[in-house]
């Protein structure tokens, strides 16, 4: 049984113009100390599902259908003091940016330490011990004296640290990054991620990757997700999608990297932008910037097809499969 | 630097420092019984030379902090600065009056990072592409501006029928476009684009880089590219200047500097991209954290976090020198043929 099941998961946000939604009929599963990567484009719901999952999102945005099994419990539909009890315990969150998750007039070791006595029983001596093993574990220099420091006092990169340390500090079974290295620079993410990833091995914790870079996700993650307005548009092992994209958009946002074209050549771009929620095309919602529709893609949403040991939502790859296969039988 | 006379810009000795102790009263303090006068500086360029040729892409990379968009707004004349020359075409205009600038301003444009920022939100798309051409040429006549409009919206791609609606009516792509559309306007020789492409997606990032590419082609245009997207840089940059703490590394030929990076700094930066092709790649881990420019460390500023460091470079601050395959490296390692 895999440690967390997302099933049929949609999200409504209720604005005055009417509900949108936000994710629409999202599954996926994820085994225990396994690295999933989320990856899309702005807008493509990748952060509203992060917050899903331990159902973190305030009004207007509620959880509309599906469930996300997590040991036993729905989380989708859990009460909130049932809630509390896994969140920050068995599932914690990192947020993009490292200043705005650290209150700003409280000390690191006042937030370290309130953290532990909301879901543990032990004294403030024990819960300062451990939290200066966790800051310990996170590498940083001289972490007896961070106890006693304001997020002010520190850079970004070692913010960045602070709040991994927390986020471990209830040894939880999941992580959720949302864009955990996006505020930082390019030496520090290296960093950072490498950290991340040794403490995700060391302690067995499965991680969720949110991010837009496909650098990142294809050197940290094991699986990875692709997300286009709100729906999961291919999903498979993360060296098998990057490698070989199946999906028009995946395909799309490989080749429009800088570093998959020749120098001083032009970039292959795909055309457009992606529909505003409340404006997603009939069918398939690439249909409009894809360079190989159909008259189906316009008038049928494609389900999943099984490629290799990815899964396609994509009517041309469910025609050249099927092709295959009579082609076979034949 | 024996084509000192072909350069478009010409930036000798830059140096920038900001007070941050506020004003007079602020930076009184009172000490062992007497009130002393107590003032800080941030450093944020120190002593930065480098030459623009016409029709390149200098691309400046380097991490937040380092001082690139202040090089990019002290050769824009947004800001003076505190010590050094900057020429246009061997005419010094860093110490220029506003009336003075004037003509220089028409040559020499900006595209922000931020096109949700940049643009006015009270502006329609065609008062803000008005503005600039109206106060440059106030000769032209009406139709002349509405064909000049129509002609730059087009050549970036926004469909002229747009011009009546406001900023907040497009998405980044389409305003990062438009601010593009602006800078056009007034047929400028030299763009410097700070950060265009980093408040953007991946595939809105390309149709944008690719618009430029186009722009530099048919208009002629020099630019002076601010970007920490090493990637874009390769894809983008005829030569590259990288920076750390308000210095110049190295700058070189951009397939020079990605096929064999000098200044150790440099190989650091290009080992920590995140590539789609190898797993873990064995980068060069740096250890510590930028040093705030506040304090400057002696000598070489990247020695705390250098590898290679020796008492030299704690001492000493090393110069620009030109290498014979015309890389120009600020490090002693470099120069003392260790590294």
């Amino acid at each position: 049984m895999p440690l967390l099941e997302v099933n049929n998961l949609e999200v409504c946000f209720g604005l005055r113009s009417g509900a949108v939604k936000a994710l629409r009929n999202v599954s996926f599963t994820l085994e225990r100390g396994e690295r999933l990567g989320i990856v899309g484009e702005s807008g493509a719901g990748k952060s509203v599902l992060g917050f899903s999952i331990i159902n973190l999102l305030s009004r207007p945005g509620r959880i509309s259908s599906g469930n996300v099994h997590f040991e036993g419990y729905d989380l989708a539909h859990l009460a909130p003091e049932e809630l509390r009890s896994i969140r920050g315990n068995r599932i914690s969150m990192i947020f993009q940016d490292p200043m705005m998750t650290l209150n700003p007039v409280l000390t690191i070791g006042t937030q370290m330490v309130e953290c532990l006595l909301a879901h543990r029983k032990i004294s403030v001596v024990d819960a300062k011990r451990i939290a200066l093993k966790k800051l310990q574990q996170v590498q940083i220099p001289s972490p007896e004296k961070r106890l006693d420091q304001y997020p002010h006092e520190l850079s970004g990169g070692m913010r960045q640290r602070i709040v991994i340390a927390i986020g471990l500090l209830l040894d939880p079974d999941i992580i959720i990054a949302d864009e955990p290295t996006t505020a930082l620079d390019v030496t520090i993410q290296a960093e950072i991620m490498d950290l991340m990833l040794n403490l995700c091995e060391q302690n067995n914790v499965a991680l969720i990757l949110i991010t837009h870079d496909l650098g990142v996700v294809s050197q940290v993650t094991q699986r990875m997700l692709v997300m286009y307005a709100g729906r999961i548009i291919e999903q498979g092992p993360t060296k098998e999608v990057i490698n070989d994209a199946q999906h028009p958009y995946t395909q799309g946002l490989m080749n429009a990297l800088p570093q998959m074209a020749i120098p001083g050549q032009k970039l292959n771009q795909i055309k457009g932008t992606m529909p505003p929620l409340q404006r997603i095309p009939k069918g398939c919602s690439f249909n409009p910037r894809c360079e190989y529709v159909m008259d189906i893609c316009e008038q049928k949403l494609p389900s999943f097809t099984e490629s290799g040991n990815c899964q396609v939502a994509c009517h041309m790859v469910a025609e050249s499969k099927q092709d295959e296969l009579l082609g076979n039988e034949v | 630097m024996a084509e000192q006379n072909d350069s478009l810009v010409q930036v000798r000795d830059l140096y920038k420092r900001f007070s941050i102790s506020g004003d007079f009263l602020d930076q009184l303090q009172f000490k062992g019984g007497k009130i002393t006068r107590h003032q800080e500086y941030v450093h944020a360029i120190n002593g930065v030379s480098l030459d623009v040729m016409p029709g390149e892409a200098l691309c400046v990379v380097g991490e937040s902090g380092c001082g690139k968009s202040t090089v990019a707004r002290t050769v824009m004349g947004l800001l003076t600065p505190t010590a050094g020359q900057i020429s246009y075409r061997g005419e010094r205009i860093d110490n220029l009056s506003d009336k003075q600038m004037l003509p220089y301003r028409k040559k020499m444009q900006m595209i922000f990072q931020n096109p949700y920022a940049s643009l006015n939100p009270r502006m329609t798309i065609m008062e803000t592409l008005q503005e600039p051409i109206r106060f440059h040429n106030p000769s032209m006549t009406l139709t002349e501006v509405k064909d000049k409009i129509a002609e730059v919206m087009l050549s970036v791609g926004v469909d002229p029928s747009w011009g009546e609606r406001y900023s907040h009516e497009f998405s980044g792509g389409q305003r990062q476009r438009i601010s593009i559309a602006r800078a056009l306007a007034v047929d400028p020789e030299f763009i410097v684009a700070d950060e265009p492409i980093s408040a953007l997606d991946v595939s809105i990032q390309a149709q944008v880089l690719n618009l430029m590419m186009d722009a530099q082609e048919q208009r002629n245009l020099t630019y002076l590219f601010i970007t920490h997207d090493l990637s874009v840089v390769e894809h983008f940059g005829t030569r590259v200047a990288v920076m750390y703490l308000g210095t110049l590394c190295e700058l070189a030929p951009t397939k020079q500097l990605f096929s064999s990076p000098r200044h150790p700094y440099t190989q650091a930066l290009m080992s920590a991209i995140p590539r789609l092709e190898d797993d873990r790649p064995d980068y060069i881990k740096l250890s510590g954290e930028v040093p705030t420019p506040v304090n400057l460390p002696s000598g070489c500023v990247f020695h705390g976090r250098c590898p290679h460091a020796n008492e030299r470079c704690k001492q000493e601050i090393p110069v620009l020198t030109l290498l014979d395959d015309g890389t120009q490296v600020a490090c002693h390692g470099v120069e003392e043929n260790r590294l």
